[in-house]
């Protein structure tokens, strides 16, 4: 790859909200930096925003050998204009090898932009990475078709590889508070009048009672099977009992059950708890697509073919309402015994 | 207000089986439907031209087949429609697919607002409506459910995990649309029979302003490696005791005794 011989090292963008970096920044330090060492090159996390140069010093911390950081009033919040502009021009004054960017909604948002700004190619929302043995390029994984299908894509003529990155697929590096690297301010400034975006307001979603899904260790989703609205409670029951957040199929928000913000799939929320409970969910390719990179699965369905059952490590074949009361009150007792 | 939509014919992703032996997608006897982002993107789209007024031209790049979608579209709302189809398309990447709609978006706007649903859901990138506004240099807003326009300016509600933003920005504009908070309208027999007249009309490589080489495969930075169906798990325990307290009372004690809780 004679021709890309300028280009090096592997950046992560590390993503921040009101100055507090985002735990898929963190996490993508982890296979950037088995990327790095597989190239012998340096892994450089970037970072936008305010509190830009206190969040480099947590991104070494978490295994990066360097950072680059750009601040501003301009940067204070997300804008596709202004965020593209500077990874525009770091982009050009460094020439990374490979940039990698969580897939958030801003980060796929400000990733296409700056792809096509750069003319190269971008894997979106991939789960696996690694480097394609015959070519030395990145072999970006990811699913396709709903999960059906996972594809391994390269991008062999054109400079930086840029892929999203899908929150929750990879384990941050145990933090190390004694390592220490070199961070690079750049002054990047993006006039006013470039910038033709505002944010008007932000409206924080009020807050249901209990375990949010993405921070949780343990969920507990309901599906049809539950029969109606009114049968979440013995969801909910289990889940209080577990310290749980309560999760749901498609199904069950489209019939109005649930909110969508429950809702886990391909067109939900992609979760990796420790421990997921599937109740009454036969388990569809989609909603497989959003859990089935937890740690263990548990499944409670009456239909011993539902495909939930071909991904879990414990499954019960029966009838929800007896076996989710009973299995809430024996855990209650193992619990409090 | 003239309003363009982008469409996506996509095969049913719920009906897709997997062909074991060769890897490959069953896509026969799977039916194909727009993409249901795209449909969201279209009842926001035909919302507002019920309350701004206007005119709502919908594409779709794709085989002959996808005139199938472009007519659903016709039959709840869009008043125009062209399909973006030549051999030379074949194989492009997003970023060589949104080369193609940026030229289309030249050769029939300008346009006031372009609606585009927040990825399709078969290759689930996301990625064409933003480039399609980097090569037009216009704004984005994506993942929104919910917009207004007054004095050419838009008002979107941009949705995040944790809440949402109200962005503004000047019209002309680029948005993408995910999941809305009212269903997309069904058609009609009468509107099925009007948008059945309706001639859609086809746009090809001759007609739009664009470099052969900047699209379809050649045009294409990004190359498929190789695809594989995802491994399954396997192996799990199943509980099927005579009551539904057994085998609650079974799992519990595995789970106590795996350390699982």
């Amino acid at each position: 790859m004679e021709q890309f011989v300028d280009y090096k090292n592997i950046w992560v963008y590390i993503e921040a909200d009101s100055g507090v970096p985002k735990s898929v920044g963190l996490e993508l330090l982890a296979p950037g930096r088995e990327l790095a060492s597989a190239n012998n090159e340096e892994l450089v996390a970037v970072i936008i925003g305010k509190n830009a140069k206190e969040i480099a010093k947590i991104a070494i911390q978490h295994g990066a050998d360097s950072a680059i950081v750009v601040e501003g009033p301009e940067y204070e919040s997300y804008t596709t204009e202004a965020y593209t502009y500077a990874l525009h021009q770091l982009v050009q004054k460094y020439k990374p090898s490979i940039m990698i960017i969580g897939a958030t909604v801003n980060g796929r948002d400000v990733s296409p932009r700056l792809a096509c700004r750069l003319e190269t190619g971008l894997t979106a929302d991939c789960t696996g990475l690694g480097i394609d043995e015959e070519s030395g390029n990145v072999a970006w994984t990811r699913p396709a078709f709903g999960g059906n299908l996972m594809a391994t894509i390269l991008c062999p003529y054109t400079r930086p590889q840029i892929g999203t990155v899908r929150p929750g697929v990879f384990k941050k590096n145990e933090l190390d508070s004694g390592r220490t690297g070199n961070i690079i301010a750049e002054t990047i400034y993006t006039p006013a009048e470039n910038i033709h975006t505002k944010i008007l307001e932000f409206v924080q979603r009020i807050e249901e009672g209990g375990v949010k899904l993405k921070d949780a260790d343990i969920i507990v989703s309901g599906g049809r099977g539950l029969g109606g609205p009114e049968n979440f409670s013995y969801v909910r029951e289990l889940a209080e009992v577990l310290g749980a957040a309560v999760g749901a199929s498609r199904a069950t928000v489209d019939a109005g059950w649930i909110p969508y913000s429950h809702q886990v799939g391909q067109t939900g929320k992609t979760v990796r708890p420790k421990v997921y409970i599937a109740c009454g969910i036969s388990g569809a390719i989609q909603h497989r697509a959003g859990m089935s990179g937890s740690d263990t699965i548990i499944a409670i369905n009456k239909d011993p073919d539902a495909p939930i059952f071909t991904i879990a490590d414990y499954g019960i074949v029966g009838d929800l309402f007896e076996v989710l009361p009973a299995l809430t009150q024996e855990l209650r007792n193992a619990k409090n015994a | 207000m003239n309003i363009l939509v982008c469409v996506k014919q996509v095969p049913d992703t719920t009906e897709i089986k997997i062909n074991p032996v060769t890897n490959t997608l069953i896509r026969q006897g799977v039916p194909s439907i727009v993409n249901p982002f795209d449909t969201y993107a279209l009842e926001l789209a035909v919302r507002l031209k019920e309350k701004n007024g206007g005119e709502i031209t919908v594409v779709s790049m794709g085989p002959d087949q996808a005139i199938a979608a472009l007519k659903e579209c016709l039959s709840v709302g869009a008043d125009k429609a062209y399909l973006i189809t030549d051999r030379a398309f074949g194989g492009s990447d997003t970023l060589a697919t949104s080369r193609v709609l940026a030229a289309v978006y030249k050769k029939l706007g300008p346009f006031d607002i372009v609606f585009c649903g927040k990825q399709a859901i078969d290759g689930d990138t996301g990625q064409v409506g933003p480039e399609m506004a980097e090569h037009l240099k216009l704004t984005q807003i994506s993942n929104i459910s919910e917009l207004e326009i007054q004095d050419c300016k838009v008002r979107a509600q941009k949705e995040f995990e944790e809440g949402y933003e109200i962005v503004e920005a000047q019209l002309p504009t680029i948005v993408t649309v995910t999941k809305t908070p009212y269903e997309p309208r069904y058609s009609t027999i009468k509107s099925k029979l009007a948008a059945n007249r309706t001639t859609v009309e086809k746009i090809t490589i001759a007609d739009l302003d664009i470099e052969a080489e900047k699209v379809g495969l050649k045009g294409s930075p990004t190359k498929v490696k190789k695809t594989f169906t995802p491994q399954a798990k396997g192996g799990g325990v199943v509980i099927s005791e005579d009551s539904g307290m057994a085998s609650a009372k079974k799992l519990c004690a595995l789970l106590v005794t795996d350390k699982i809780v």
